[in-house]
């Protein structure tokens, strides 16, 4: 097997804010494969947007790496100068954002954002650079891209400007493809059209994705594997069907369970009980403890990530591990 | 966009209109210029020969009737007290006026954007808050005593620059400009510089929280992921963002500033339309009020125009057609 595209080793992205450290990441370990795609689910705040951040090197102040590392081909990211960093940014790792809505200038035309990506990262003359806009335009299914180029943002439906920005991610072919939430802002046709989209262009190009959601029905129909946060940890990750299918960690069992579609008809819809924890006051030992059915006095040990089953994964002590329990 | 153009001159003649009319009857309201204008010793038929000579004997509604006939064909009336033609004596002073608020406008976007874009970049900084501290300075202090105290400092006793009048003028388009000669230069910054302090503390401020606002943007750190230099994503993506709402207060600002800037003109014998309004309202010179105001009007009109017309021009969101009824 050779190298992962990407190795993030027990990173560790702390806020350092007024009323104290937040420890928004906090020793997350996982690895990617060329050409596969890593589901990250988990609540709002559960940390997976800044590990996105933290592996684009994009983390605002307060907030800063504070530990672990990054590898990315070899290099550890973590460790790259500012300049050396802006230089892999849109070129070798690209990033797309939740809300298409908001990720374009509103101010700029599509061909001037699209131009100065091609130019910051490649010596080439203008013209080229549009030939290249408009050739990945026309790659992620925007009919006469000539003409669009020449279109602002707002001329552009929610989907089509998702698609300029998964465009604009692909222009340097990059090796690797950070998505935070890229579809849930989309209708459900659209998303799916966009998925189909992005799966095509995984598997022809050899691009590595990491796929940050909540939705774990999207990461059932795209990711290879699944890594699980909760409160700045990973608590569950192994290949994608087993995880939906057998989860091991209680929380992916609530996750799984609180899919509305898996309830029947005229029962009260499942939930987690609770609410995230404030990272700013994580309860001892297990951070999901309060809120688990399973929860024992032993559970105010800090459990570890443990490999339960052959390739899987899991941070707890009393995982799911009787077939018949199965959500 | 031609449709939109004609639609904004005819709401422009309308808004004159209602002006003229509002004013004349507040100055008429006021008081009897006559009593102001003839000396107290005149007798009974001096006086009737004036108030005819001026028009005064007609009923208000006949005053504004002749008034607004002769406006129709150019002849705003004439002054009571130059005995000039109002238009004229206003025209005369304008370009004083008119380049000394384009100076402090100048003056305040080339100091206050740049300063406001540093401050806004880095909130946290010690040369920010220094920025901002000074601001507030130039907010509150009032002007005619920064007005004094530039006097006292670069013309008393650093002897720097003059302070009073506006030197040598130039020639230009028939109209005597003082930023055409070096003398006429000197003596215009210090009034300039006093004029723009406020509108620099407007622009700091303005485009502080412009930046500190667009810098949130998921735009600008799209901009930002996708690789760009620091320089690009500043004085493009994000400069680019803030000058709609900078555009919009300065357009203001420089209305108000050529309406009023009495006191800056006054502080420095500066002769400009603002000390010519303010004798003309002493002496109740309805004439001149009138002329002035409606030029004024007019001018804001102008000024209004040119500021939705760089609207479109700095976003594409905007655009000017009217609304289809």
């Amino acid at each position: 097997m050779t190298a992962p595209t990407l190795e993030v080793r027990n990173l560790q992205t702390y806020f350092f804010t007024r009323a104290g450290v937040v420890k928004a990441v906090d020793g997350v370990s996982f690895s990617v494969g060329r050409g596969k795609v890593m589901g990250l689910v988990g609540e709002s705040g559960s940390g997976k947007t800044v590990t996105g951040f933290s592996i684009i090197g994009l983390v605002d102040p307060p907030g800063r790496i504070a530990g672990g590392s990054i590898l990315f081909q070899g290099r550890d990211l973590a460790k790259l100068s500012e300049e050396e960093m802006r230089d892999l940014r849109g070129n070798r790792i690209a990033m797309i954002f939740q809300d298409p809505m908001m990720t374009l200038n509103p101010v700029l035309r599509i061909d001037t954002q699209m131009i100065e990506t091609v130019k910051a990262h490649k010596k080439v003359s203008t013209e080229e650079a549009r030939q290249r806009a408009r050739d990945t335009l026309g790659m992620v299914g925007i009919p006469s891209p000539d003409e669009r180029l020449k279109a602002y943002p707002h001329q552009f439906s929610g989907g089509m400007r998702q698609r300029v920005a998964i465009a604009i991610a692909l222009l340097h072919e990059p090796q690797l493809i950070v998505a935070d939430e890229p579809t849930t802002a989309l209708d459900v046709t659209i998303q799916g059209q966009i998925l189909a989209e992005v799966q095509k262009l995984c598997a022809t190009t050899g691009t590595s994705m990491i796929w940050i959601t909540h939705d774990l029905s999207v990461v059932a129909g795209l990711a290879d594997d699944i890594a699980v946060m909760y409160a700045g940890r990973i608590v569950e990750k192994g290949a994608v069907s087993e995880v939906l299918d057998k989860p091991l960690h209680p929380y992916t069992h609530g996750l799984i369970g609180s899919v509305p579609s898996r309830n029947k008809r005229g029962e009260a819809l499942r939930q987690i009980p609770g609410m995230t924890p404030s990272l700013l006051n994580l309860p001892l030992g297990c951070a999901f403890r309060a809120r688990c059915p399973r929860a024992s006095e032993a559970c105010i040990a800090e459990p570890i990530m443990a490999e339960i089953l052959p390739g899987r994964e899991a941070r707890c002590i009393h995982p799911h591990l009787d077939a018949s329990e199965a959500a | 966009m031609t449709v939109y153009l004609v639609r904004r001159i005819l709401q422009a003649l309308l808004v004159v209109l209602a002006m003229s009319l509002i004013v004349f009857i507040g100055v008429y309201a006021i008081g009897d210029p006559v009593e102001i204008l003839i000396s107290p010793d005149a007798d009974q038929i001096e006086r009737e020969r004036a108030v005819q000579a001026l028009g005064l004997d007609l009923p208000l509604w006949q005053q504004y009737a002749v008034f607004l006939t002769k406006a129709l064909q150019g002849d705003l009336g004439r002054s009571f007290v130059y005995n000039e033609p109002a238009l004229k004596l206003i025209l005369q002073r304008m370009p004083a006026t008119l380049e000394l608020a384009f100076g402090a406008t100048i003056i305040a976007l080339i100091i206050g954007l740049p300063l406001g874009l540093y401050a806004g970049l880095r909130p946290e900084g010690r040369f920010s808050r220094v920025i901002m501290a000074g601001s507030i300075l130039g907010f509150s202090l009032p002007t005619f005593w920064v007005g004094l105290m530039l006097i006292m400092v670069f013309a008393v006793y650093l002897g720097w620059l003059p302070s009073t009048g506006r030197g040598d003028t130039g020639t230009l388009l028939g109209l005597q400009w003082s930023f055409l000669t070096w003398d006429g230069i000197r003596h215009m910054t210090m009034p300039a510089i006093n004029l723009a302090l406020f509108k620099i503390s407007l622009v700091i401020r303005l485009t502080r929280a412009g930046v500190r606002e667009t810098m949130l943007m998921d735009y600008v750190k799209f901009a930002r992921a996708k690789g760009l230099s620091p320089a690009r994503v500043t004085f493009v993506h994000v400069f680019k963002n803030i000058l709609i709402p900078v555009v919009t207060v300065v357009g203001l600002e420089l209305g108000s500033t050529i309406a009023f800037s009495v006191v800056t003109e006054s502080v420095f014998a500066w002769p400009g339309m603002g000390k010519l309004i303010i004798d003309s309202i002493n002496v109740l010179d309805r004439p001149v009020i009138v002329a002035y105001l409606m030029m004024i009007v007019l001018m804001f009109i102008a000024i209004n125009l040119i500021v939705d017309l760089t609207y479109s021009m700095l976003d594409p969101r905007v655009r000017l057609e009217s609304k289809g009824t």
